[in-house]
């Protein structure tokens, strides 16, 4: 056997052929460590993410919040967080060996002092592993320490760090309305530069909304179809049965369209709509994406709905409505419900309605992309005695039963030509034998590895405020209540006027 | 709560069609009486076995969980038997978590050893069309390996079952002429291979790969096979000349070049290594700096040594697949295509030819 040259990702010949690519050496500290996300989300990521072998070869994990804790404090809690949330079954020693060199630094993220004493524990490992260690700090705090936490450190030098890499990983929301995001990005960016900064929302770290981008660029028989000149119209849904449980505080300063359409919804419409990357490098697909947010102007007034939900029944027991929750204000407008008409203006997709409705308390939990064809321009079949055909649909199911739905016309069986719609269905938990990661998962690595294809960047995200700001605006200004809907419908009536036929059941 | 619910039909003397025509209604009865559920599609798996190890087998690939296959046909070989017989079961949960259920299938068909030269004719009908075929003979009967090549997009087997690793990597080579071969003993490697790439991805780290001039792979005795894979795997990656190794104390040592230099090889078996695989690598340049990897507690233990001697030690996370977790992976890996096998079985080859 001769001498060859070796090959190899990114210059190392190991790495060729490795399904998990190497991830330089990082500690990742979460401000915010002892609350809900980083409980019920983060923590359990990390741990699955150790369990698998995924996480860099050394990893240490620092935890800062208020609370004051010792390291062993916050260990025993972070255990339990991953013992009751964690995917799968817990192995002890390994979530032992995650934990057995995690700090915790409490203080208040405005104190100064507090960013001093998280460099020293940064350095520490620095020094334990003789060589400068890269830096993830993971903002799981409320939205208005954001900005204070990203200064604090610049100011103590912690943006930077020679020969190492330093991220900063940003919850949503980012900011409340364009201003704010303006506002926030402008602090963001005056510390940390935009490769550094990831901008996270979690529905792009689904595996069901990254086949998306599978499906419409992998599959040639899509393509031909995918423009005004097949498609009629699209709806996307993202339902919820339940209410909003304990969450009024920060529920009713949000309302459905911040909550829900400005970032998760209006992500899955770029996906939708956006031309073929040339490659699946971050800026390559977030440039795609931005333009077709910006070929979307504001809906007008008419072309927007808003609603809350009023007593009803769910699962056959009564349910209050929005008013009558605990913690929501009286005479409170914020909506439970929003739809919008969007139109695209670009050649691709001019003149084809895209329909974007959410809402707490609907009759069924699901969050798809319906895709409805155009008609047949001739039919040449009777279709009396029979439902008949009707428009071809592609229903991309992003939760539950996560999976591709094809509505074909097909005869039913018998000596007429009868038509009645039928479905072809493809169901990830039937077609694949492994089980899909949390989305933390994928980001948080994502991010250690500096990869942030799935991240929101900068003029993304005003972008999404740009199209939400008017409506907010215009409901903010608007004597007239919203309107309402039963807990456990279809949602509101007035939500009809948006769509040309009637939307899709729930 | 969910509940399992089987639905079974079995025939004795019995035939491929009726087989079939068995499964396919069982199918539908069981999703017309439980709404809900669907069969799953993701490969179907056609095991080889024998009759006494027929326990065995099915407790093994009761243990992968979510990684079973679709659907199970499993060729129950019975000395001297001259007609089929078949049990067909369908299985399924209800009222799963999110109100879908998946629907697994196993059919045993019990045949004698004068079917196995055409056991494709057999099992072509039982098999679902147009998705991903795996087989697997775990108590050898490679006459009806061969004849399930045509059929089959992949083939699974360990290495670790045939006695003498010549032999083991010969067969493999040959198999991996026909068909994609998936091997156990390949895969219990993949946290080390993994690892290892890690060590040396850093940069500044990268360089030594080009000096290295001593590598040790320790394993389990059984396990010499996933040794050579890994001393394999390090050669083709790094454009090493390999030559063979030869016997020393209880392993295989000698000596391949590197575009540097020699490197010296050696496989050594730990006696008091519990699980098959590997439980060891070390890799040093002639620098004297180097990592050396083992078995611990919580992952694996990762020994750096710089240049002048200092060293440090750290887990690196992770946890034991164990023997389920690596058949499951095995499933896994056979619908998927790992480029990097071929070139290092060939060079493992080198190292015993």
């Amino acid at each position: 056997m001769g001498l060859t040259e070796p090959a190899g990702v990114g210059g190392n010949p190991l790495t060729e052929g490795l399904e998990r690519l190497p991830v330089h050496p990082t500690t990742l500290v979460i401000f915010g460590a002892t609350g809900d996300l980083a409980r019920r989300k983060l923590l359990p990521a990390l741990y699955n993410l150790a369990h698998e072998g995924a996480l860099p070869e050394r990893f240490h994990l620092v935890g800062s919040s208020r609370s004051e804790l010792r390291d062993e404090d916050f260990r025993e809690r972070a255990a339990a967080g991953v013992r009751e949330f964690s995917r799968r079954e817990v192995d002890e020693t390994v979530l032992d060996a995650l934990l057995a060199s995690a700090r915790y630094v409490s203080g208040d993220l405005d104190d100064d002092g507090l960013y001093g004493r998280v460099g020293e524990v940064l350095d520490a490992y620095d020094a334990d592993a003789d060589e400068p260690l890269h830096r993830c700090f993971y903002l799981a705090t409320a939205p208005a320490l954001f900005p204070v936490v990203v200064e604090a450190l610049g100011a103590r030098g912690l943006d930077a760090c020679e020969n190492a890499q330093v991220r900063v990983v940003i919850e949503k929301p980012f900011g409340a309305d364009l201003q704010e995001a303006r506002e926030l990005n402008a602090r963001v960016l005056g510390v940390f530069d935009e490769q550094q900064v990831f901008r996270i929302d979690h529905y792009l770290g689904k595996e069901t909304v990254q086949n998306v981008l599978a499906f419409r660029f992998a599959n040639g028989m899509f393509e031909p179809l995918w423009n005004r000149n097949y498609i009629d119209h699209v709806e996307i849904t993202a339902a919820e049965d339940l209410g909003i449980g304990s969450r009024a505080g920060y529920y009713d300063a949000a309302g459905a369209l911040r909550d829900l359409i400005q970032n998760h919804m209006l992500q899955l419409l770029t996906l939708l709509c956006m031309e073929p990357p040339t490659s699946f490098s971050a800026d390559a697909v977030r440039d795609e994406k931005v333009k077709v947010l910006r070929a979307i102007a504001a809906p007008p007034p008419q072309e927007a709905v808003r609603a809350q939900y009023t007593p009803g029944a769910v699962s056959g027991e009564p349910v209050p409505g929005y008013l009558q929750e605990d913690g929501v204000p009286d005479g409170s407008t914020t909506e439970t419900y929003a739809a919008l008409r969007l139109q695209v203006d670009n050649w691709r997709w001019a003149g084809v309605p895209i329909l974007l409705r959410t809402g707490k308390r609907l009759a069924r939990k699901v969050t798809e992309i319906a895709v409805t064809l155009k008609p047949v321009p001739h039919l040449a079949f009777d279709s009396a005695g029979s439902v008949g055909p009707q428009p071809n649909q592609l229903v991309l199911t992003v939760q539950p039963n996560e999976g591709v739905t094809l509505k074909l016309a097909a005869k039913i069986p018998g000596s007429r030509m009868r038509i009645r719609p039928v479905n072809m269905e493809f169901l990830y938990g039937t077609a694949f034998l492994s089980q899909s990661p949390e989305a933390y998962e994928r980001l948080i690595l994502d991010a250690m590895r500096g990869d942030a294809t799935l991240f929101t960047r900068n003029d993304e995200v005003e972008a999404q405020w740009r199209i939400c700001d008017p409506v907010l605006r215009a409901w903010c200004d608007s004597s007239e209540p919203p309107a309402g809907y039963a807990a456990g419908s279809q949602g509101p009536a007035q939500a009809d006027a948006l769509i040309d036929g009637a939307w899709r059941a729930i | 709560m969910a509940e399992i619910v089987d639905s079974v039909w079995s025939q004795r003397d019995t035939s491929p069609g009726a087989i079939e025509a068995a499964l396919r209604g069982l199918v539908i009865e069981h999703t017309r009486a439980h709404a809900g559920t669907m069969p799953a599609r993701a490969l179907n798996l056609v095991s080889v076995v024998d009759a006494r190890w027929r326990g065995e087998i099915a407790n093994r690939l009761g243990m992968v969980g979510r990684l079973a296959p679709s659907r199970n046909v499993v060729c129950k070989v019975e000395p001297g038997r001259e007609t089929l017989d078949a049990r067909a079961t369908v299985s399924g949960l209800e009222g799963g978590r999110e109100g879908l259920a998946t629907l697994r299938e196993t059919v045993v068909v019990s045949v004698g050893e004068r079917h196995l030269e055409h056991l494709d004719t057999i099992v072509d009908p039982l098999v679902v069309t147009d998705v991903a075929t795996v087989v697997w003979s775990p108590h050898g009967h490679p006459e009806a390996v061969d004849a399930l090549l045509a059929l089959s997009q992949s083939v699974l087997l360990d290495s670790r079952d045939e006695p003498d690793p010549v032999d083991a990597l010969a067969r493999v080579g040959r198999l991996a002429q026909d068909t994609y071969v998936v091997d156990l003993s390949w895969l219990r490697g993949t946290p080390w291979r993994e690892r290892v790439a890690a060590a040396f991805d850093p940069a500044a780290r990268r360089a030594e790969l080009a000096t290295l001039d001593r590598v040790t792979v320790r394993h389990r005795a059984d396990s010499c096979v996933a040794a050579l894979l890994l001393a394999g795997w390090l050669a083709a990656r790094l454009g090493w000349r390999v030559s063979k190794l030869t016997r020393r104390d209880d392993g295989l040592a000698g000596r391949v070049r590197s575009r540097r230099g020699e490197v010296a090889v050696r496989l050594e078996p730990e006696p008091d290594m519990t699980a098959p695989g590997l439980c060891g690598v070390a890799l040093h340049s002639a620098s004297g700096a180097g990592v050396a990897l083992r078995r611990g507690v919580g992952g694996l233990e990762m020994t750096r040594t710089d240049r002048d001697g200092h060293e440090r030690t750290w887990t690196v996370l992770g946890a034991s697949r164990g023997e389920p977790g690596i058949l499951g992976e095995g499933l896994r890996q056979a619908l998927l295509r790992d480029g990097t096998f071929d070139p290092a079985l060939a060079a493992a080859r080198g190292m015993v030819a």
